[in-house]
């Protein structure tokens, strides 16, 4: 691996940090697994670039596409709570429309953004270097985000928050508004993940409708990495574990499809993914210890 | 306190099935009475308990708590008005919390949650004092997840959460019958104690019918969605567990 792609791994690892951290809020925290996540990366994609085409500022529009993912997720959460719809088929549903309305805002399957101004312009010419300007952007950005994260993670709400996921009977008796908090849940999270995809589309230099495949397992195997690394209920090293395991994550894939022995090829990135994140659920059954914490 | 006006709870309404969980009752529970509810198997009592919680919302009749009208109100929101613990530990508790975390969502039932910290100086000391009260060395495990707490351990906190925050009424859901008998015995003992020293109105059901008389200062007995016979602390001094059982018997001659 070269340099290059080391720093290549490492960039992506943080735009995919973002979306452990919103993945360990559906998937861990509210026990909610989400897929609307597929839709609404390439969501904040489209959003973004279609911003930036029209002249807007590259922040306003980087804010917008996080709004728009708030509502994607408020949409699954909605046919969730409100319509009694399987969690898992409601955020399916919200995805797949979120396809065609992806194409709506872009007008067309991708947006090329080479000679846009983005949120990592500025960066890349103080550093008068393309990569080290995303490099130091997204450390910046990562490190606000996981500390409003923890934050929030340990604030009253918060609590509600993880009350909810682990034991909606109690929370409930305990005064939670168990709706409400999960609204605000998987709308955070999938606002988190279409700001994600913004900063993904800005620092690739394109908007995509099929950037968003796999992007919940992405997140899923980042979060399980992170657990394997740090096995721990604290939330600030939970944290630090979703960063971790999402640029360990990338990687050990950019490793694995350099290495031309194993005779890998970009378009095997999914098919490795699944596997992993196959056979660290599996591995801890075979090892006879329970899948799920304890209640 | 508690006002039941001809409340009527029905299962399965319209259908084979359809059984009238509660018929008609109505009820009065006064300021600081602590009434205990015995009864077979699908007398009503749980039934009775969870319309107070809001858990079974009634399709007739009128609950009243503190002077109001609480009917239609979920449970999320009579948690202001209601404190509960529940029948098993592992309910009452998020396993996958610790302690301290547990008690925090306890100290704020049915306050506003807000953006500031759950868990500050001020109300960890209130936790480990809280905690230290139960002599079980608690208050150095506040940071452990409660999950690797016992049943009994994780009841005794239970109880100790429930009265952390004020509250009109207390309704405690056959809380001893997962534990062995020694910590049953203990977990009554504190929750004498508790109501005792925070005057509180108290619902408690029981499978026990020494308990049922041991404790409270009133006992109703519940029969297919019937409040039977509603002791009062006179009636139930003469009274001993046989006696109640004969009662029983009255009823189900089979």
């Amino acid at each position: 691996m070269s340099l290059i792609q080391f720093w290549g791994a490492l960039e992506i690892g943080l735009i995919y940090a973002i979306v452990a951290l919103a993945v360990y809020i559906s998937f861990r925290v509210l026990d909610f697994p989400d897929l609307t996540a597929d839709g609404s990366f390439p969501l904040g994609g489209a959003i973004v670039a279609t911003c930036l085409v029209a002249g807007w500022s590259p922040w306003s529009g980087t804010l917008l596409a996080f709004g728009g993912g708030v509502l994607a997720g408020l949409v699954t959460a909605w046919l969730n709570l409100r319509w009694k719809i399987l969690h898992l088929l409601a955020s399916i549903l919200t995805m797949t429309a979120l396809y065609s309305v992806n194409l709506r805002i872009m007008g067309r399957p991708n947006i090329a953004l080479l000679d846009e101004e983005t949120v990592f312009s500025a960066f890349q010419r103080a550093f008068s270097s393309h990569m080290g300007g995303v490099l130091v952007l997204m450390g910046v950005i990562v490190t606000v985000i996981a500390f409003l994260f923890w934050r929030f993670m340990v604030s009253e709400r918060g609590l509600a928050l993880r009350a909810t996921g682990a034991n909606p009977r109690m929370a409930r008796a305990q005064g939670i508004y168990t709706s409400g908090a999960t609204y605000l849940g998987v709308g955070l999270s999938n606002g988190m993940i279409a700001l994600a995809g913004a900063l993904f589309a800005q620092s690739q230099g394109f908007a995509d409708v099929t950037t968003g495949v796999g992007t919940i397992i992405f997140g899923l195997a980042a979060v399980i990495i992170g657990e394997v690394f740090f096995p721990t209920k604290r939330m600030a090293l939970i944290i630090v574990g979703c960063l971790v395991g999402s640029v360990i994550y990338r990687l050990t894939v950019a490793l694995a499809l350099n290495a031309s022995a194993i005779g890998l090829q970009t378009s095997d990135l999914n098919l490795v993914t699944a596997a992993l994140v196959a056979l660290a659920m599996i591995l801890p059954q075979v090892r006879g210890k329970k899948l799920m914490t304890r209640r | 306190m508690i006002q039941l006006e001809n409340v009527r709870v029905t299962f399965n309404k319209g259908t084979l099935l359809e059984r009238q969980a509660l018929q008609d009752v109505t009820l009065s529970i006064g300021e600081e009475e602590f009434v205990t509810v015995i009864g077979s198997n699908g007398a009503g009592k749980s039934t009775l308990l969870n319309v107070l919680t809001g858990n079974i919302i009634t399709n007739e009749g009128r609950v009243m708590i503190a002077d109001q009208d609480v009917t239609k109100w979920p449970v999320e929101k009579r948690a202001r008005l209601v404190a509960r613990v529940f029948q098993d530990p592992l309910e009452g508790t998020c396993g996958a919390l610790t302690v301290e975390e547990n008690l925090a969502l306890a100290a704020m039932r049915g306050k506003n949650r807000g953006l500031s910290m759950a868990l500050n100086k001020k109300n960890r000391e209130l936790f480990r004092d809280t905690l230290a009260r139960l002599g079980l060395g608690l208050e150095n495990r506040l940071r452990q997840p409660i999950g690797l707490l016992s049943g009994g351990q994780r009841q005794s906190i239970s109880l100790m959460m429930a009265v952390l925050s004020p509250m009109e009424i207390l309704v405690l859901d056959e809380h001893t019958a997962a534990l062995d008998p020694r910590t049953a015995a203990a977990i009554i003992q504190l929750t004498k104690s508790l109501v005792e020293e925070k005057k509180l109105t108290v619902l408690m059901v029981t499978h026990s019918m020494h308990q049922a008389l041991e404790v409270g200062t009133r006992t109703l007995m519940m029969h297919t969605g019937r409040v039977l016979h509603d002791l009062s602390e006179e009636a139930r001094r003469n009274l001993s567990s046989a006696d109640l059982l004969r009662l029983f018997e009255e009823l189900d001659p089979s």
